[in-house]
């Protein structure tokens, strides 16, 4: 076991983890319902081989790879991050995946490339929820390049050393921790580089609410309600929201940007 | 289809009562044995609130029912149900207070105010709590025909209520049980309404010909 073990990474947490349980049963993926428990009990119908990504866009190298292809040339590693939900709940979920950056340098993106934009599957026979539209669909999300780059953020393809259940985005999924989760894109199966900052899907629905950053940040609310406090699930009493979640590290990038006009 | 004394009084008022309680002792024994799911702390607040409005709709149901059924003795549950309407309605809203806001009184002004559907929920407690502390007989009597008056509140707190639902539902998904209530509350109003517009249109039949169009 020793030889199995890993280097703990640096930016892991030392929290206590969220259990599996509660990681794999309370969950937004609007794609199977909008009731936290529709992804455990829906996401079944997903068909997660055989799966391929379409990298596009501002880039050397766009192709469309099988998941396989994909994740070839990287190792996997944990990550035990906090995950803070827009909705003002909070998890710690160790992740398996590899940086993002990594899988993003392969394509060589050209100086034009300014953004990254995710998408996520759209098919509904396979993802019933979004028969209804609940949401611009498919689902798709960005980035601005240096996020996008930074180490923090995450290409995810499990969790709990298993692989990544349905219902949390398999096969694979964004995670950026000090964002807002539903940054966070679920199943995805497009990668474009561009020039342009990207709309979202929540950004669409509800463009008061959702800004692109979306950065964790107590001091500014959501229109609708305070953002300085969660409930950490399995946990009682509320606690603080941290600044970016925490990952004080990542302020930087956004130096000499009003987090309240960018939120 | 009455039910025969003293059975109604000995049997089947208790065990309406008795069940009344179940929800509370459903969510007890939930908590108790973990099986809220993740967040059980919002379970409770939601199915609290859902109970409430339940009950509410319970007691509007009550005279319509008499009117269709002729079942008189429905009024004889109808301050109990209403009570269990007051009862799980402060059970929500302490849940609310203690379980969610931990008594911070600043944040709960600012949710107050900054939340529609917290406001509009508080304003249907706040009207809630004279029906309540008027519900005994003394009271009934001391109020006389106001009595009658200020228990008409309940049909503007309960629409209160629907919309406290209605708005708490973050996406336009979501709304399929706010929409049940509502379209369950606007049968029991609209029963109303129609009896009394029926009341209005047997008046209107007695004008002198002249005033109609023939």
């Amino acid at each position: 076991l020793p030889l199995m073990a890993q280097a703990k990474s640096t930016f892991s947490t030392d929290e206590e983890q969220t259990p599996y349980k509660d990681v794999t049963t309370y969950n937004n993926f609007y794609e199977f319902g909008t009731d936290k428990s529709d992804p455990a009990e829906y996401a079944g119908s997903l068909q997660t081989s055989p799966w391929s990504v379409t990298v596009d866009g501002e880039c050397e190298n766009p192709g469309k790879l099988t998941l396989e292809d994909l994740l070839k040339p990287h190792s996997t590693e944990e990550r035990i991050y906090r995950l803070r939900c827009v909705e003002g709940w909070s998890m710690v979920i160790p992740w398996m995946g590899f940086p993002l950056a990594d899988l993003l340098k392969r394509f060589n993106p050209t100086s034009k490339a300014k953004y990254v934009r995710f998408e996520t599957l759209f098919d509904p026979k396979q993802m019933p929820g979004q028969q209804r539209s609940v949401l611009d669909w498919p689902y798709a999300e960005g980035l601005r390049m240096d996020e996008a780059m930074h180490p923090l953020t995450f290409m995810a393809t499990g969790l709990y050393g298993k692989n990544l259940p349905n219902q949390n985005g398999a096969p694979l999924r964004l995670v950026v921790p000090w964002k807002y989760g539903f940054k966070s894109i679920k199943s995805i199966v497009k990668i474009s580089f561009l020039e342009q900052q990207p709309a979202t899907s929540w950004g669409r629905s509800a463009p008061g609410e959702y800004g692109f950053y979306s950065n964790v940040n107590p001091e500014v609310d959501h229109p609708r309600w305070s953002q300085k406090r969660e409930r950490r699930i399995g946990e009682f009493r509320k606690r603080e929201t941290l600044m970016f979640n925490g990952y004080d590290q990542v302020a930087s990038l956004y130096s000499g940007l009003d987090l309240r006009k960018n939120f | 289809m009455q039910v025969r004394e003293p059975y109604f009084t000995k049997v089947f008022k208790p065990a309406v009562f008795v069940l009344a309680l179940m929800p509370l002792v459903w969510l007890a024994w939930g908590a108790w044995q973990e099986e809220l799911g993740a967040n059980p702390i919002e379970t409770i607040t939601r199915s609290l609130g859902e109970w409430t409005l339940r009950f509410l709709l319970l007691t509007l149901l009550i005279s319509p029912l008499r009117r269709a059924t002729g079942w008189v003795q429905g009024v004889r549950l109808r301050r109990m149900l209403g009570l269990f309407a007051f009862f799980y309605g402060t059970l929500h809203l302490f849940s609310y207070l203690w379980l969610d806001q931990f008594y911070d009184w600043g944040e709960i002004w600012k949710d107050i105010l900054k939340r529609p559907f917290i406001t509009v929920g508080m304003l249907a407690f706040l009207l809630m709590t004279p029906l309540a502390l008027t519900s005994f007989k003394k009271a009934m009597r001391k109020l006389g025909r106001n009595w009658q008056r200020l228990h008409t509140l309940i049909y503007p707190l309960t629409m209160l209520g629907a919309l406290h639902f209605w708005w708490l539902a973050e996406s336009k998904s979501r709304l399929a049980m706010p929409l049940l209530y509502s379209v369950l509350l606007a049968i029991l109003l609209g029963e109303r309404v129609f009896r009394w517009l029926q009341k209005k249109g047997a008046w209107r039949l007695e004008l002198p010909g002249m005033l109609r169009r023939s």
